[in-house]
């Protein structure tokens, strides 16, 4: 454990030192809480947090791809990669390591909006708390998700660019499987497995302030098959 | 300490290292000769754990690399070719890092880093960048960071590559003297190198050992020592056909030519007193010898005679 801990901390403060880490906080949040300000006050003038976390979904496909690209293809590029695999670290302890400080730096960004946006709120209005908590609930979920997804292609790629695509388009795939099908004409059975797969949807049900089983199971099933997937990358190299 | 045993490996269709054995012995400094691309490296990366061998097995103060990983990295320490290092932390935070790593607590770790930052001489920018310093500023953080274990076994891979000439002294002084208490082994294509600071050399060669022993022992074996080194004036085809009727003469060569003078570089039988016969051809063929000495075999014609093999 002290080994997760020795790489999350490293990790953690290494996103302090990239400008993608400061650029992704401040733009992101900027951006979302104008966004939703403007819309709040032009459009629907109810103190509810509804299009705000459909603009912060948005904003996660956009951003988070951005910041997880670095994870492992940055190692792999830098020849550190080669320094961890020989220092004595299990490899699920490096995977563990680098998600958990991900994770946190994801925990940090929805702090600063929490403490932000439904503060402004409960001045203005008395906004109903359960669906605020289940967005942020479903937020955090989604954006684990995303990184889960992003760490796992950082590390079957040493371009970080392309780390950067893959992510955005599976993470786009997640959240559009639904939207994507409707136009098929399917089977039922079909559908409502794809309307399962889909993260919006789950989303959706989160977001109403329901938190309901099928919906945390699926999003730790999708973080736990992507850490899977990146925990294999690593330890590949070891394999006879 | 170290046993490794028909070690091979590809990539593909590459050979990069072929039924390699060798063994070294607590204490020793090893060296690894050979051109770039002889297998250096990859046999390093099986010894440390980065990759798989194909074939052979390896162990590393008793524990064998594959099924001990763990073991063997805690009791090695690894600097891989050009001391790969995280450049956007300090130095002082990065040693901090590889000492948790190692499981080294509280003052313990202080300690060790004060220790290295002492040894490696890195006084001066503890505080800096790491992508900040200079090359041999980071050789000398990732020496300290294969190190900060105390370690038994240094594995080292081409540690002073791309130094200036004051740094490469520096450096191998330090190795030297780690050099007394520890076992190290340092891959390089330096042959001054291994001259310098090992006491045993293997030589690679395309994936496999062509020579294993101590510097002295593999530079008599190769040539027999024996080599000569003549200027002469005369016509060559007489000069070479005097040559020949020397019994005791193995091979010779026309190396150079200064004025009327040939240079020629006579190889003889292990043990023999070849001047003399030279001279005596010489004086009974009438041909005019100005110059004849005995030549010192070096590791570097060694290195050549095994390395470019196919011609001989």
């Amino acid at each position: 454990m002290d080994r997760v801990w020795a790489i999350f901390k490293k990790e953690f403060t290494g996103y302090f030192n990239s400008l993608m880490a400061y650029f992704f906080l401040v733009v992101f949040l900027t951006a979302i809480n104008v966004l939703f300000m403007w819309v709040m006050f032009f459009r629907s003038r109810t103190p509810a947090m509804g299009e705000y976390f459909e603009l912060a979904i948005i904003g996660f496909w956009l951003f988070i791809p951005a910041i997880t690209m670095r994870m492992w293809a940055e190692e792999k590029k830098l020849g550190t990669l080669e320094l961890l695999m020989t220092l004595p670290v299990r490899d699920g302890e490096a995977v563990a390591g680098k998600f958990l400080a991900s994770l946190a730096f994801l925990a940090l960004t929805l702090l600063l909006s929490l403490l932000t946006i439904p503060t402004a709120l409960a001045y203005v209005g008395s906004p109903d708390w359960g669906p605020i908590i289940g967005g942020y609930a479903g937020l955090f979920l989604l954006g684990a998700s995303f990184i889960a997804v992003g760490l796992a292609i950082s590390s079957m790629t040493e371009n970080q660019f392309i780390a950067f695509l893959l992510t955005s388009i599976i993470c786009l795939a997640l959240l559009g499987i639904a939207e994507l099908f409707q136009l098929v004409p399917l089977p039922g059975f079909v559908l409502s497995l794809v309307t399962y797969l889909d993260a919006g949807s789950h989303f959706d049900s989160i977001g109403r302030g329901v938190i309901d089983s099928r919906d945390v199971v699926y999003y730790l099933s999708v973080i736990g098959f992507f850490l899977f997937l990146n925990y294999r990358a690593v330890t590949s190299r070891r394999w006879k | 300490m170290i046993q490794v045993e028909g070690i091979s490996k590809n990539f593909g269709m590459v050979t990069a290292v072929s039924k390699v054995s060798f063994e070294i012995a607590k204490g020793e400094v090893v060296g690894f000769l050979g051109p770039n691309g002889a297998g250096k490296t990859t046999m390093m990366r099986i010894l440390t754990g980065y990759m798989p061998a194909d074939e052979g097995t390896a162990k590393v103060a008793g524990h064998d690399v594959f099924e001990e990983s763990m073991r063997v990295r805690e009791s090695l320490g690894y600097l891989p070719e050009n001391a790969p290092l995280y450049l956007d932390m300090r130095v002082d935070g990065f040693l901090d890092y590889v000492a948790s790593i190692r499981g080294i607590k509280g003052q313990k770790k202080a300690d060790a880093i004060k220790k290295m930052i002492a040894v490696c001489g890195l006084g001066g920018v503890i505080k800096k960048q790491i992508g900040e310093l200079s090359k041999g500023y980071k050789q000398r953080v990732g020496l300290a960071q294969a190190m900060i274990h105390n370690p038994d076994i240094l594995v080292l891979d081409e540690p002073t590559s791309g130094l200036d000439p004051n740094q490469i002294r520096e450096i191998r002084a330090l190795m030297k003297e780690l050099g007394r208490e520890k076992t190290v082994i340092l891959s390089t294509h330096i042959l001054p190198e291994v001259e310098a600071t090992c006491g045993r050399v293997i030589i690679i060669d395309k994936g496999r050992v062509v020579a294993d022993g101590t510097i002295e022992a593999v530079t008599k074996k190769s040539r027999g020592g024996n080599v000569h080194v003549i200027m002469v004036r005369g016509d060559k085809d007489r000069i070479e056909s005097g040559l020949k009727t020397i019994p005791d003469v193995v091979s010779f060569q026309a190396v150079g030519q200064e004025g009327s003078l040939w240079r020629y570089e006579i190889v003889g039988r292990e043990g023999v007193h070849l001047g003399e016969q030279i001279f005596r051809m010489a004086a009974d063929s009438g041909i005019s010898l100005a110059e004849l000495r005995r030549e010192k075999t070096s590791l570097e014609s060694v290195f050549q005679q095994m390395t470019e093999g196919e011609k001989e």
